[in-house]
């Protein structure tokens, strides 16, 4: 606590000082730092916490990213150097770092942030900085923001698809269980208008607090309901408590398959692939995804950081941002936030995942959706995909069931 | 019916849970009278001992049964070492003693994370705790997870190792004799600071036992010691102060009532009504269920 407090009166003083130098005023835009051969930009990651188990990998997957860039001469002739922040898992201390970042730093970009919440907490921070954020993780759509690039799914691209696939699956009846939070409660308001347009029913809809391990009754409650198959929007390490559950509960993938959108092979490989073999995830990348791009980039990662390192969909996505970034910055011939964001529309990555293309107007970027099942080796192997990359829809525009949605 | 019943099992496991963190708790708080907010880093220590011990022992239900006494010797070294170190110069002061204890439970969380990094981590349970037992089979079978069994076995053992420990032994009469009365049980002969360090010893090895449980319930991280401190306190303060029959029959009821509302409700909302219920009935009875009645002069 006290801690907290002494840093914000830190960034607050630096924030001053910094402003002092430069005789600026506060809503003018923050300055990035452009002056030596190196560009700054902030990673910024739960570290520590219940969510560290997933946001470190990504954190590293920015760092793979940064090095091969700079071993190929980097941005603009700069060498990019990253400044790295840990969030802590708590959303206040997110925009904090955030802000430091910015002000104090003077990074040319951001990229991070994992939870709905946490992005929520910094979005105003790097709107009123003009400061552009990288945000790698799917997430439940209905948002836009001027200062935010969305490089992991929007509902159509993952949760749309994955209702599409149990609805083909034959797959009528569901249980929605999920973290207590924003992307859950989106997510699971979005399924339940998805399940009323489609002849699906919603027998149940049960949250537990972010970072919950006690999962019996939910478990049992799940178990009583006779459901299809469950729709699983738990985020971090509660998934453990929750497979570890089901498993003791008698439930298995066979019966009633849960299709999760927050597990990928990292968690996967913490949860005990015993637990997960045979169940749903709903991603747009997989360890297991063909293609030259995904197999350079796995090479790459098992060698930095360790062969039984496996590589996951939101790792995928952070670490194709920074390359997106690196196009656009390019192309643009500056660092400024508002060049770089002109610049963006239609520009292009041959990424692990396959091609990705950047959607000016929305700010996301064009992504195939992928349905995998959790093999006994802890990898997740594709049983089916979208064939070609989807345009993102984030507020759901396209379908006439999600009009009464905000 | 197998929904009931299944949900009343449920209930108790959950009271399982409830009664082996607060079990030790019920030594050093309810009987020594010190507030011990390390109690449940004393868990977290016991489960990170799992962890380690599954590390170097390759099969998964040797290390379980190793861990349980290496956890209790490792968690009780931690607690009569706190004893020793600290609280034996505050006994008479237990707001102090919170204090105290709550900054050494910030300082095990840092030294968590710095041993062990900040991620959680997960331990492999043995095959046959990670099943079910048919009890009722059929259309509609009723099953009980076997790790909860496993728990609730513990917890039973526990609490009966403990009342037997506290009533037939010479070292459990002798911490009666310091609990009731410290100045006669001094004149008595008995060296009633070996009795604290030794009574600590026990009760901060039954936070390592819980700590072994926990690790078949969720993941181990630093922080799992403040998730289930709240839990623990809330049994003893509710069952009556320095007994352990109320801590049994509170952590039951605990465990049921919040399964039976987490059912009905959300478990958000049973989180509350549980709380509420509690408030309520320590207005009605700020005792608890139970109450020590001595003839000490304190």
């Amino acid at each position: 606590m006290a801690g907290t407090a002494a840093l914000a009166a830190v960034v607050a003083l630096s924030a001053c000082g910094a402003k002092t130098n430069s005789g600026s005023t506060s809503d003018k835009a923050a300055q990035a730092d452009t002056s030596g051969d190196t560009i700054k930009v902030g990673l910024l990651n739960s570290l520590s916490g219940t969510m560290a188990i997933s946001e470190v990998t990504v954190r590293d997957s920015l760092k793979l990213a940064i090095d091969e860039i700079n071993a190929s001469g980097g941005v603009l002739g700069k060498k990019i150097k990253p400044i790295s922040e840990d969030g802590a898992s708590d959303w206040p201390t997110f925009a904090e770092k955030a802000s430091k970042l910015i002000k104090e730093d003077r990074v040319a970009a951001t990229f991070g942030c994992w939870t709905s919440a946490s992005r929520k907490a910094v979005k105003p921070v790097f709107e009123k900085n003009r400061s552009l954020l990288f945000y790698p993780v799917q997430y439940e759509g209905l948002e836009e923001s001027p200062y935010i690039f969305y490089t992991g799914a929007t509902t159509n691209q993952q949760i749309v698809p994955a209702l599409d696939y149990l609805k083909s699956q034959g797959k009528k009846k569901i249980y929605l269980v999920g973290s207590d939070y924003v992307f859950p409660r989106t997510a699971n308001k979005e399924i339940k208008a998805y399940a009323k347009a489609n002849g699906m029913t919603v027998l149940g809809e049960d949250y537990a607090p972010l970072g919950s391990t006690e999962f019996s009754t939910i478990a049992n409650k799940v178990k009583a309901s006779k459901a299809d198959a469950v729709f699983n929007t738990l985020n971090g390490d509660s998934n453990v408590a929750f497979f570890k559950e089901y498993k003791s509960a008698g439930l298995t993938a066979a019966r009633m398959p849960v299709v999760s959108v927050s597990i990928a092979e990292e968690e996967v490989k913490s949860i005990g692939s015993q637990y997960l073999a045979g169940q749903l995830t709903a991603w747009n990348y997989y360890q297991t995804t063909p293609g030259a791009a995904n197999t350079k980039f796995v090479k790459a990662y098992k060698a930095k950081y360790g062969q039984d390192k496996p590589t996951s969909d939101p790792m995928e996505a952070a670490y194709t941002s920074v390359y997106l970034w690196k196009a656009m910055v390019e192309k643009a011939k500056s660092f400024d936030p508002e060049k770089v964001k002109a610049a963006s529309d239609g520009i292009t990555f041959e990424a692990p995942e396959g091609k990705v293309t950047i959607d000016g107007a929305s700010q996301h970027i064009y992504k195939t959706a992928r349905i995998g099942k959790v093999g006994t080796d802890g990898l997740i192997q594709e049983v089916w995909n979208s064939g070609k990359p989807i345009k993102p829809d984030p507020f759901l525009k396209g379908y006439s069931w999600a009009s009464g949605l905000s | 019916m197998t929904v009931i019943l299944g949900q009343m099992f449920t209930g108790v496991s959950i009271g399982a849970v409830l009664l082996l963190i607060a079990l030790g708790l019920s030594l050093t708080f309810g009987q020594m009278n010190v507030i011990n907010m390390a109690h449940g880093e004393f868990i977290m220590a016991g489960a990170y001992t799992t962890y380690v011990l599954q590390k170097s022992i390759a099969g998964a239900g040797l290390s379980l049964i190793v861990a349980l006494p290496v956890a209790f010797l490792v968690s009780g070294a931690l607690g009569a070492l706190l004893e020793w170190l600290l609280i034996r110069r505050l006994y008479l002061r237990p707001l102090d003693t919170l204090l105290v204890t709550w900054g050494v439970s910030l300082m095990l969380q840092q030294l968590a994370r710095d041993i062990f990094g900040a991620p959680n981590v997960q331990t492999r349970a043995p095959d046959v705790l990670t099943g079910n037992i048919t009890v009722i089979g059929g259309d509609d079978p009723l099953t009980f997870a076997s790790s909860r069994l496993f728990i609730l076995g513990l917890a039973v053992a526990a609490v009966v190792a403990l009342s037997l420990t506290l009533r037939l032994t010479p070292l459990g009469r002798r911490i009666r004799a310091v609990v009731q009365n410290r100045d006669l049980a001094e004149v008595s002969g008995i060296s009633t600071g070996r009795v604290d360090r030794t009574a600590f010893f026990i009760g901060s090895g039954l936070a390592g036992i819980a700590g072994v449980a926990l690790t078949l319930v969720g993941p181990i991280g630093p922080t799992m010691g403040t998730n289930v401190i709240i839990d623990a306190f809330l049994v003893i303060v509710v069952g009556g102060i320095g007994q352990l029959k109320g801590s049994v029959i509170v952590a039951f009821v605990l465990g049921v009532l919040q399964s039976v509302l987490e059912y009905s409700t959300t478990v958000s909302v049973a989180k509350v009504l549980v709380l509420v219920a509690i408030v309520a009935f320590l207005q009605w009875r700020p005792q608890g269920l139970y109450t020590v009645r001595t003839r000490s002069l304190v």
